[in-house]
């Protein structure tokens, strides 16, 4: 049975924590919103992008001369996975689900002879892959000074990237993130970005014909490269939103588990100041009496 | 009163423009162009150039470094890497996309010893980059 100063200091203490998870709780719904403008923010681009694309390829991407970021090396034995995570933990299991998604992807890969590479955006992503899979493990990219994601950001990852591809280390990426549904639900996801693979938006803008200038696989080779960038920027910012959503959730499950407890705690507490009582006042009556 | 189009610019972080105008004059990669309602669909590439769109009530400035602009029946789209109202676009700003351009010259220079396409192209977009400079009176 803890004494009474015991269960006063654990009280003090959970109470503390409460506001801890309680402030977390705040700034992340702070940060949520302004995580999902950012997200709304890109998304035009990224939608006449996607579209635009899906023209582009569908007329050139036939052709034996169509850039290998689109057609493909040919081969698809070296995969090169890309791993964004956060970089800052207590977000639930946000950064757990992607590497998970990754690590059954990896395995799933290995079993079937591929050789498998591994590039993760963000220390926590970093940390738990390069526990199973070190061997595997190519590069990380470094955002914990950034405060806010940007397009360069994205650009720098892909130039990386891009680099890569061109000295021939890998056939095919595939990026990991998680998709931001609403606050209690993130999506872990796997993207194909190279080669791109864009879903084709049936409707009258496959059949409108454009005038091409330069020439449509100029500019084929000159978006291609952009369109790295530009789905790993998709994915860094839904990647921020889910990150923040998360955290929201899981903090206000702690704030709410800190409620309970103090409760319980509480209770514990009047219990035995009440014994502690009841036994004096038994000590005193019982000496009264034998007077 | 000329009849007017849509016009969008879009660039990754924000959607700086979306108006009813009469003309946007389109840094293309081939040449500068100029679309009006009617224009021929027409896809071409940015250079790092002015975009200028004549609206009904004035004309606005922005400053583009690369991308591309779709014109359709609809409208103007053009989606640039990087898109900045011409005000915001201070000597600090340019001094910045030169340096940036000026490195990746060097870069492509080190990299494509034997190969003068990648160099070229670098050495033009450094060209056009200082170019705008001297456009927006810097």
């Amino acid at each position: 049975m803890p004494s009474l100063k015991d269960l006063k200091n654990r009280i003090e203490s959970v109470k503390s924590t409460r506001k801890i998870t309680k402030a977390m709780q705040m700034v992340a719904a702070a940060k949520l919103r302004r995580a999902q403008e950012a997200a709304e923010q890109s998304r035009p681009y990224t939608e006449r992008f996607n579209a635009v694309m899906a023209g582009l390829a569908a007329s050139v991407g036939g052709s034996d001369s169509a850039p290998k970021l689109l057609s493909g090396t040919g081969s698809d034995q070296v995969q090169l996975l890309i791993v964004m995570t956060s970089e800052r933990g207590l977000c639930g299991g946000f950064n757990s689900n992607i590497a998970k998604l990754a690590r059954t992807h990896a395995t799933k890969l290995m079993a079937e002879g591929k050789e498998v590479k591994i590039l993760t955006v963000g220390k926590k992503g970093r940390d738990q892959m390069k526990r199973d899979y070190g061997q595997y493990y190519i590069g990380h990219v470094d955002l914990t000074e950034v405060k806010r994601i940007g397009y360069t950001d994205a650009q720098s990852i892909a130039k990386d990237v891009l680099g890569r591809f061109d000295a021939g280390e890998f056939d095919v990426a595939t990026l990991f993130y998680s998709k931001f549904v609403n606050v209690v639900s993130q999506i872990p996801t796997a993207q194909q970005i190279i080669p791109a693979s864009f879903e084709a938006e049936e409707g009258d803008e496959a059949s409108t014909l454009f005038d091409y200038e330069p020439s449509e696989e100029a500019i084929l080779a000159d978006l291609l490269p952009r369109g790295v960038a530009t789905q790993i920027f998709a994915g860094l910012l839904e990647n921020g939103a889910s990150e923040q959503g998360a955290r929201m959730s899981a903090m206000d499950n702690a704030t709410r588990n800190a409620g309970e407890m103090i409760d319980k705690l509480t209770i514990e507490f009047n219990r035995s100041r009440q014994a502690v009582i009841t036994n004096e006042l038994i000590e005193i009556i019982s000496g009264a009496e034998a007077l | 009163m000329a009849d007017t189009t849509q016009f969008d610019l879009v660039s990754p972080e924000r959607r700086l423009a979306s108006a009813q105008v009469v003309s946007v004059q389109i840094p293309g990669a081939d040449g500068d162009m100029t679309a009006m309602a009617g224009h021929a669909p027409t896809i071409t590439t940015l250079r790092p150039g002015l975009l200028t769109a004549e609206g009904p009530d004035g004309t606005t400035q922005y400053v583009v470094t690369g991308g591309f602009a779709e014109i359709t029946a609809t409208g103007v789209s053009v989606l640039a890497e990087r898109a900045m109202p011409r005000d915001e676009v201070s000597a600090d700003v340019h001094a910045e996309l030169v340096k940036e351009a000026e490195e990746a010259h060097a870069k492509a220079k080190e990299v494509f010893v034997n190969e003068p396409g990648p160099v070229d192209d670098a050495a033009k977009l450094l060209a056009d980059m200082v170019a705008v400079g001297d456009h927006i009176g810097l």
